[in-house]
């Protein structure tokens, strides 16, 4: 198990991430599909600094989950809010706010 | 008369030294205060006033008159050199070096204007109380008659610049007012129009030269700009010299400023003999020999004033030969006679008295004639084409009389005024000598032969021949209230000018301010002979053409200089091709430029910003998972710049 798998998992972790949020219309996926792409890079983060000797790498991974963390409070609540006003999750429906 | 001779010799170097005013010319204040107060109660005292309106409006200026009358004998008392009396009242302006006051300045010069203005301006009056009898509007009227009384006094009596120019404007303000008085005549509202911009340019000038006075001698009186102008340089004096030459020729109606006045015949008829004989016009003159020291220092400008004069007697002259409209032929005539008082003026003080004797003389022949033009209008329906009048003579005596003699006044058959103050010109200018002084002789000469044709015409055109009139009208003798003034004028138009010339009266009352008593002039002179065979082969000439042989109800076609002068010799033409539609062009390329060429290039960066941002905003659609991808590719881009720099 060297470093470079961890890397590669967490590049794979990250495209899955990523096609999700831009393929999935349903609010609650698309924000599983982030925090994936968030893990993925803690994953490549700690991986570093666990090749390097550092800890600066790990010190950051907590930060992201802190933040991940603050933000799913946030989006949830977002989503209660539009999901109670329209009975529907998808992201598509909730357009409103453009041009 | 030697005596006072001597002393106004002896006077006559420096300019005399005013004197505080004294007695009862302390109140001379009055004579501004009692015109205007007049227009003041008129004006503002509104349709109460109309009752009894016109009785204030002639009461004012007799009042003024009257005081005038005084004031002249007061001053008759003192000795020929301490006439000059300064009656300062308040400090208008003060403001560091610049200090204006209100001051009114009494001496011989002022005297006659004030004696002019009121006396004819007060007989003026009293016949408008006639003459407008049918305008519901006669209170207003009255009231801006007596604002321009109040201007014109003011204009007159000031002691500095400033001052006069406040009653230079008041003049211009009142004329506008009178001329369109009838101002839903869409004639007379442009005729008012006209006036008040062609004296705009005049004024212009003047302005001009009360700002150069005051940045080069720091001062606006009369004793700070004359005392120092010895000291300014040529070109200075020259400019300021030009400048009140420009503002007179604007108010006096001379080239090339000319063409207001005929227009200017569309206010009511009493409003035209108060332009013409007692206020407005005079007042150009009034400057020139005010401003005497000025000129005095400066030949060229001189010069130019005698070209003016001369070339404004031939042109108002000939164009009085074909006008058909009484009045107007009677305004070609004023300008004509203004001309001549200009040429007098530009000979320095050997032309200054004779040129106030004739400006007094033509204030009462031409109110008489005026007036008697009024008196026509106004018992024949208002009509003024000469052609449709004629054989007046029997049905109103008194006016046929009247102006008869004011008609032997002007075009100057001995005794009567016209010729002694006419022919005085003449003689002066063939005295000034040189090339010069033959031209404007000459030129002097001719107007007088124009003078009694136009004249002679006019007269057997309205009173003489057989009765070419409307069927509607039934003309009679007008009431006293308006023949009376008529014949007053009448009896000053066969005295005044022999008892103003004889002896060298008015140039010995004037020597102290003119500063120059010329010697007496010789009565019947060669010019002067020449002048009255002239006239009377002009008179001839016009009983051939207009007095032998019936006139015809329509004017008949005519050829290039007949047609010429009843365009007022193109004045208009001129005006609008070099002035006016030049104008025009420049405002339109102007607004042509300010829509395209301004207005396009800020209208195109608007239209742009507005376009590109009307597309761009399209990109937010509303879809989160398309932010989303731009986001993303964003991204990728910026990694793969990253990469790229780095390798």
């Amino acid at each position: 198990m060297t470093p470079s798998h961890f890397v590669a998992l967490a590049v794979v972790l990250f495209v899955i991430g990523a096609v999700g949020v831009l393929v999935r219309r349903n609010a609650m996926v698309i924000f599983m599909c982030v925090e994936l792409m968030l893990n993925a890079v803690n994953l490549a983060f700690v991986a570093f600094a666990r090749q390097h000797g550092n800890l600066d790498g790990q010190v950051i991974a907590f930060f992201v989950m802190v933040v991940a963390a603050a933000e799913v409070v946030v989006g949830l609540a977002i989503l209660m809010a539009i999901f109670r006003a329209r009975r529907s999750a998808s992201v598509d429906e909730a357009n409103l706010l453009k041009y | 008369m030697t005596g006072s001779l001597a002393a106004a010799h002896a006077a006559a170097a420096p300019v005399t030294t005013t004197l505080p005013a004294v007695g009862v010319q302390r109140a001379a204040w009055l004579l501004v205060a009692f015109p205007l107060a007049g227009a003041a109660i008129l004006l503002l005292g509104g349709r109460r006033t109309n009752r009894w309106g016109h009785v204030v409006g002639v009461a004012m200026p007799l009042a003024a008159f009257g005081f005038a009358v005084v004031a002249f004998i007061a001053m008759l008392s003192y000795p020929a050199n301490q006439r000059s009396r300064v009656l300062t009242l308040f400090t208008w302006i003060h403001v560091a070096r610049f200090n204006v006051p209100v001051g009114l300045q009494l001496d011989q010069l002022s005297i006659c204007f004030v004696l002019l203005t009121t006396g004819v301006g007060s007989l003026i009056h009293i016949f408008a109380v006639g003459y407008m009898s049918h305008d519901p509007e006669r209170r207003r009227f009255f009231g801006y008659m007596n604002l321009f009384v109040a201007s014109m006094l003011l204009l007159v009596l000031a002691d500095n610049y400033l001052v006069l120019y406040v009653g230079w404007e008041g003049v211009g303000l009142a004329s506008y007012l009178l001329i369109g008085f009838w101002q839903y005549k869409p004639a007379a509202a442009v005729a008012a129009k006209k006036a008040f911009v062609a004296n705009r340019v005049g004024d212009a000038g003047l302005s001009v030269a009360i700002m150069l006075m005051f940045a080069v001698f720091g001062s606006v009186t009369f004793a700070g700009v004359f005392g120092q102008a010895g000291k300014a340089s040529q070109g200075v004096v020259t400019a300021l010299g030009l400048l009140l030459l420009l503002g007179a020729c604007g108010k006096s109606a001379q080239l090339p400023l000319q063409s207001w006045l005929l227009d200017a015949m569309e206010g009511p008829t009493p409003v035209s003999a108060l332009i013409h004989a007692a206020t407005m016009v005079t007042a150009g003159v009034y400057l020139i020999v005010r401003s005497g020291p000025i000129f005095d220092l400066s030949p060229n400008a001189r010069l130019l004033v005698t070209i003016v004069g001369a070339a404004t007697l031939l042109f108002g002259a000939l164009i009085s030969c074909a006008k058909d409209d009484i009045k107007k032929a009677l305004a070609g005539s004023t300008m004509s006679q203004i001309g001549y008082m200009m040429l007098a003026a530009g000979l320095g003080p050997a032309g200054y008295p004779f040129a106030i004797a004739l400006l007094l003389a033509h204030g009462f022949f031409k109110a008489g004639l005026f007036l008697g033009a009024g008196s026509v209008k106004h018992e024949m329906n208002d009509e003024v084409d000469m052609r449709r009048l004629g054989g007046l003579r029997k049905v109103m005596p008194i006016t046929y009389v009247t102006f008869f003699i004011c008609y032997l006044a002007i075009i100057g058959i001995p005794p009567f005024s016209g010729f002694f103050a006419k022919d005085t010109i003449i003689d002066v200018a063939f005295g000034k000598g040189g090339t010069s002084g033959a031209i404007l002789g000459t030129a002097a000469l001719i107007g007088a032969g124009l003078t009694a044709f136009y004249m002679t015409r006019v007269m057997y055109m309205t009173f003489a021949g057989e009765r070419r009139w409307d069927p509607d009208a039934h003309p009679h003798e007008v009431p006293p209230i308006m023949t009376s003034p008529m014949i007053l004028l009448a009896i000053g138009a066969v005295g005044w000018g022999g008892f103003e010339i004889l002896g060298d009266r008015l140039a010995h009352f004037l020597g102290p301010v003119t500063g120059y008593v010329p010697p007496e002039p010789a009565i019947f002179s060669a010019s002067g002979i020449a002048a009255l065979v002239l006239a009377i082969a002009g008179v001839a000439l016009g009983w051939a053409m207009y007095g032998r042989r019936p006139v015809p109800v329509v004017a008949p076609a005519a050829r290039f200089p007949v047609t010429a002068a009843r365009r007022d010799l193109y004045g208009d033409t001129f005006n609008e091709s070099v002035l006016m539609r030049p104008g025009q062009w420049l405002t339109r390329l102007s607004v042509y430029f300010d829509n395209r060429g301004v207005d396009g290039l800020v209208n195109t960066l608007a239209a742009t910003v507005g376009g590109t941002s009307g597309r761009l905003r399209r990109v937010q659609n509303g879809f989160v998972r398309s932010y989303a991808l731009s986001m993303f590719i964003g991204a990728v881009l910026l990694v793969g710049a990253f990469l790229l720099v780095r390798i």
